[in-house]
């Protein structure tokens, strides 16, 4: 008697299992591990020795303490702000009912998942020359801190405002209840219940903050720059590997340090607390105070969202002529060198976003068939594993590429290292949109299929099948919607002849004239709106009630 | 028929089932009644076949079941948590069972429209999942499990995830239904008022054996063992001392007990056992009065002992009790 239980989970056979994880990690091995070694040996291997001696000629040849400093010192300064600027609107969406709720809300993702490239081209049409403000803030510091208060405010207030929507209140009411004034019951009982949710959200702005490279490429000016941002010049300008690679070793000391602190950080605060539905929470603004502050927190959250996106249209419309489409047209026209083919762009990404995504999609899915099919230690490693490349930059990888895969084949001239690449930071959303929904197909479903007739392999196609599916196509969304977006592994893989769309677009801000100027901002526009439908798609196929980012 | 015949399951080193033997008779519904943690969910599981058993077995008809797997029995099962697809809509949840016995599609659709009309959700077919309150969710579970015409329903906690009211009108609804089906059920729960609505036979289940089993009058008016009393939720369980047919209950003083041997002995007053009487032997004086809806309960001391007593007085009054030795009911030690 050995139907039962056993009989309704899908059995892997030994050879299933191992191509499943086998699979993967071949191509983590390749891909990421083999290009990150190469990275840290070139780095860091010196007259025949292993050390720390090119670490000192490379202090001596660049200002790498000041690269150093800066990059800390400007994710420090840009958490800190995000998370100021956005907790008032967590709050609001937390404990306030109002109109259009679910809409702003969506809205106010979108620059999370706008290409970094358009984000620093729409500060760059806000402050750049010719700036609707009159303020030239391009090349300073507060352009950078501003455009990513821009880019990550969707973090603090889907982070924060997520767990503070469940927040029981009633535990801020016993605190009122027992003395302490408003601002005390915030103090000492929702802030330290909000501490997880917190440093999460701290925690993963910093990583983008420390890594970021488009916006600070762009907005930077010549003197602004971060260790990606460095580590691209030392190649790209400068052609000095070893710098570069002490740069990207340095580099990834520092994102192991916030993931490890990270890590440690929660399994220590692990507080278990009673939540509760949000809708329970939520009411609708009642006294004439609590509706200025809505209003005003959700004007100013709108402006600060809102100002960039529109000056950006603002700016592709526009032209010495007068407004008008000239600058989308001028994209078609031949520009005499042809350097930069707008439309060929166009082509490539999306070309490059469909194979990306099939890359993802094989790798992604059979790994979270692994990860989610026991709760081992050997999975969890796996998972993390597989989350790796997400927190290391993507300049990294892309500069990984070029020094490690020369050799016994070289690779590096290979058209398909473009998705590839894209693909290595899109597993890691593959596996966390199909994780959890598989985790949630209770074995009581597949228990309850089984008792109305249905055989075991009938169960897989009847319940695990459809629900999964689903899934895989929001995490498709996703990878299609980082690779078009995706401009730092790019940036080193891509070849002069195959442009993406957020290389023409920077292609063209490097280049002089207004009219080159009007084709990024025209052709900004053109990536924002493919995202836009890319993660509009997304939204259509979530399964309600499982929850994944 | 369902049969089953020394039936163990182990996990570990835990015995969560030992050695069971429990019959149902044809469209005869037999309330498997216990605390969480004895074992009467695992029972259910292993006569649907999703748990394996350690030994013993499961007949049908004579039939044994071992080598039939799940989806071959025949058996319906309605979840304590209910089980829906997420991903079916309420029409496609009930017609699941039928797609599966290979139905044509024009047939499924009227099964499916009477199943749903049989639970009182007509016209539900292209309800959301989500959108369902837990009655209705209750329902369609319920609507599921019959709609293929199962040999036999299986229900663990069905009404366990919903609140008192809900509970009380619903209990009767499956005990008509199924009355008016005359489908053979098997009904697993650990509320004793839900088991005595809606069974034929109650069987009651302590760390996987069986302690008890019978009418639900007759396990009520005479609890087998200590655990069942405690369990049915007597409040009053004395030792009394036994010679010669007379049962020395202390401060209650003395009753008839035939057919009990000699010497200490638990047993059951059971609150219909003492009665307010002036003409009583017994003094107490009422400590605390309770008030039930449909009756009183007072607590009285009785020489320094707390008894509960059905009746109405002020506290601080002085009472008399009187003691029906019918309400005496001597227990197996368990």
């Amino acid at each position: 008697m050995d139907q039962g239980v056993d009989g309704n989970r899908p059995a892997l056979s030994r050879t299933a299992r191992l191509a499943l994880v086998g699979l993967p990690l071949a191509f983590l091995v390749i891909f990421f591990a083999w290009p990150f070694v190469s990275i840290v040996a070139t780095g860091l291997w010196r007259d025949g020795r292993f050390g720390f001696s090119a670490l000192g000629q490379a202090l001596d040849e660049g200002d790498l303490l000041g690269v150093v400093w800066f990059t800390t010192w400007q994710a420090v300064a840009s958490t800190v702000a995000t998370l100021l600027v956005a907790l008032p609107g967590a709050y609001v969406f937390a404990r306030y009912e109002f109109p259009g709720k679910r809409l702003l809300r969506a809205a106010a993702t979108i620059p999370f998942v706008l290409p970094t490239v358009v984000v620093g081209t729409a500060f760059l049409a806000l402050f750049g020359p010719g700036g609707i403000l009159g303020i030239r803030l391009d090349g300073s510091i507060w352009a950078i801190l501003v455009a990513h208060v821009f880019f990550n405010y969707a973090v603090v207030l889907r982070t924060v405002g997520g767990m503070w929507s469940h927040l029981d209140p009633r535990l801020e009411e016993a605190a009122r209840s027992l003395g302490a004034g408003r601002w005390r019951a915030f103090r000492y009982v929702t802030l330290p219940l909000l501490r997880p949710a917190l440093a999460a959200a701290a925690s993963i702005v910093f990583l983008f903050t420390f890594t970021s490279f488009g916006i600070v490429l762009i907005l930077g000016g010549s003197r602004l720059a971060t260790l990606e941002v460095e580590i691209y010049r030392q190649t790209a300008l400068l052609f000095d590997l070893p710098v570069a690679a002490v740069l990207a070793v340095v580099q990834l000391i520092g994102v192991t340090a916030i993931l490890l602190a990270y890590s440690r950080y929660q399994e220590r605060r692990a507080v278990e607390q009673p939540l509760r539905a949000a809708e329970d929470i939520a009411h609708r603004p009642a006294t004439a105070g609590q509706r200025a502050l809505v209003g005003g927190v959700l004007m100013s959250m709108v402006l600060l969202l809102g100002t960039p996106l529109a000056v950006l249209i603002e700016r592709s419309l526009r032209s010495s002529s007068g407004y008008g489409l000239a600058m989308y047209r001028a994209l078609g026209d031949d520009d005499g060198i042809r350097a930069i083919e707008p439309l060929e762009a166009v082509g490539n990404s999306l070309g490059f976003a469909a194979v990306a995504t099939l890359i993802a999609l094989v790798i992604g899915l059979s790994a979270s068939v692994v990860i989610s099919y026991r709760r081992s230690r050997a999975s969890r490693w796996f998972d993390a594993l597989l989350m790796l490349p997400l927190g290391t930059s993507a300049v990294t990888i892309g500069f990984g590429f070029i020094v490690a895969l020369d050799a016994p084949v070289d690779l590096r001239a290979w058209p398909l290292l473009i998705p590839i690449a894209h693909s290595l930071v899109a597993i890691p959303f593959v596996v966390r949109s199909v994780v959890p929904v598989m985790r949630s197909i209770r074995s009581r479903l597949r228990e309850a299929a089984a008792v109305l007739g249905a055989p075991p392999g009938r169960v897989w196609r009847e319940i695990d099948l459809p629900i999964v599916s689903r899934a895989a196509a929001v995490g498709a969304g996703f990878a299609a919607a980082v690779s078009l977006g995706e401009f730092g592994a790019t940036a080193f893989v891509a070849r002069p002849d195959t442009p993406t769309l957020p290389l023409a677009i920077f292609r063209y801000l490097g280049r002089p004239g207004e009219l080159n100027f009007g084709r990024a901002m025209a052709l900004s526009v053109v990536l924002m709106v493919i995202t836009a439908i890319v993660i509009s798609l997304i939204e259509r196929f979530r399964t309600p009630g499982i929850g994944s980012f | 028929m369902l049969a089953v015949l020394g039936a163990t399951v182990r996990f570990d080193d835990l015995e969560a089932v030992s050695g069971v033997d429990l019959s149902v008779a044809d469209g005869e519904t037999l309330a498997l009644l216990g605390p969480s943690g004895s074992g009467k969910t695992t029972l259910l599981r292993a006569i649907a076949g999703l748990q394996r058993l350690d030994s013993g077995r499961v007949l049908w008809n004579g039939t044994d079941l071992d080598d039939v797997p799940t989806h071959s029995r025949r058996f319906g099962v309605v979840f304590q948590d209910f089980a829906l697809f997420p991903h079916l809509d309420v029409g496609r949840n009930v017609e699941f069972g039928l797609r599966m016995a290979g139905m044509e599609a024009s047939e499924r659709r009227d099964r499916v429209a009477t199943a749903l009309a049989r639970v009182e959700l007509a016209g539900f077919e292209r309800r959301r999942i989500d959108t369902l309150s837990g009655g209705q969710a209750q329902r369609v579970a319920l609507a599921r499990a019959l709609a293929p015409e199962p040999r036999m329903l299986l229900l663990d906690e069905p009404l366990g995830s919903l609140d008192r009211p809900l509970r009380e009108r619903l209990v009767v609804e499956i005990h008509e239904l199924l009355d008016r089906l005359s489908i053979t059920a098997l009904y697993v729960t650990h509320d004793q008022s839900e088991a005595f609505a809606v069974a034929d036979r109650v069987a009651v289940i302590r760390r996987g054996r069986i302690e008890q089993r019978g009418l639900p009058e007759d396990v009520w008016r005479r609890p087998a063992t200590e655990f069942v009393a405690e369990f049915l939720g007597f409040p009053t369980i004395i030792t009394a001392t036994v010679g010669g047919g007379l049962a020395d209950l202390g401060v209650l003083g003395t009753v008839p007990l035939p057919g009990v041997p000699d010497g200490l002995v638990r047993v059951v007053v059971r609150p219909d056992a003492l009665i307010l009487d002036d003409a009583g032997h017994v003094e107490g004086v009422v400590r605390v009065r309770t008030f039930r809806g449909d009756h009183v309960v007072l607590a009285v001391d009785v020489g320094g002992t707390r008894i509960d007593v059905r009746g109405d007085a002020v506290p601080g009054a002085s009472v008399r009790l009187r003691v029906d030795p019918a309400g005496i009911v001597p227990l197996e030690p368990s």
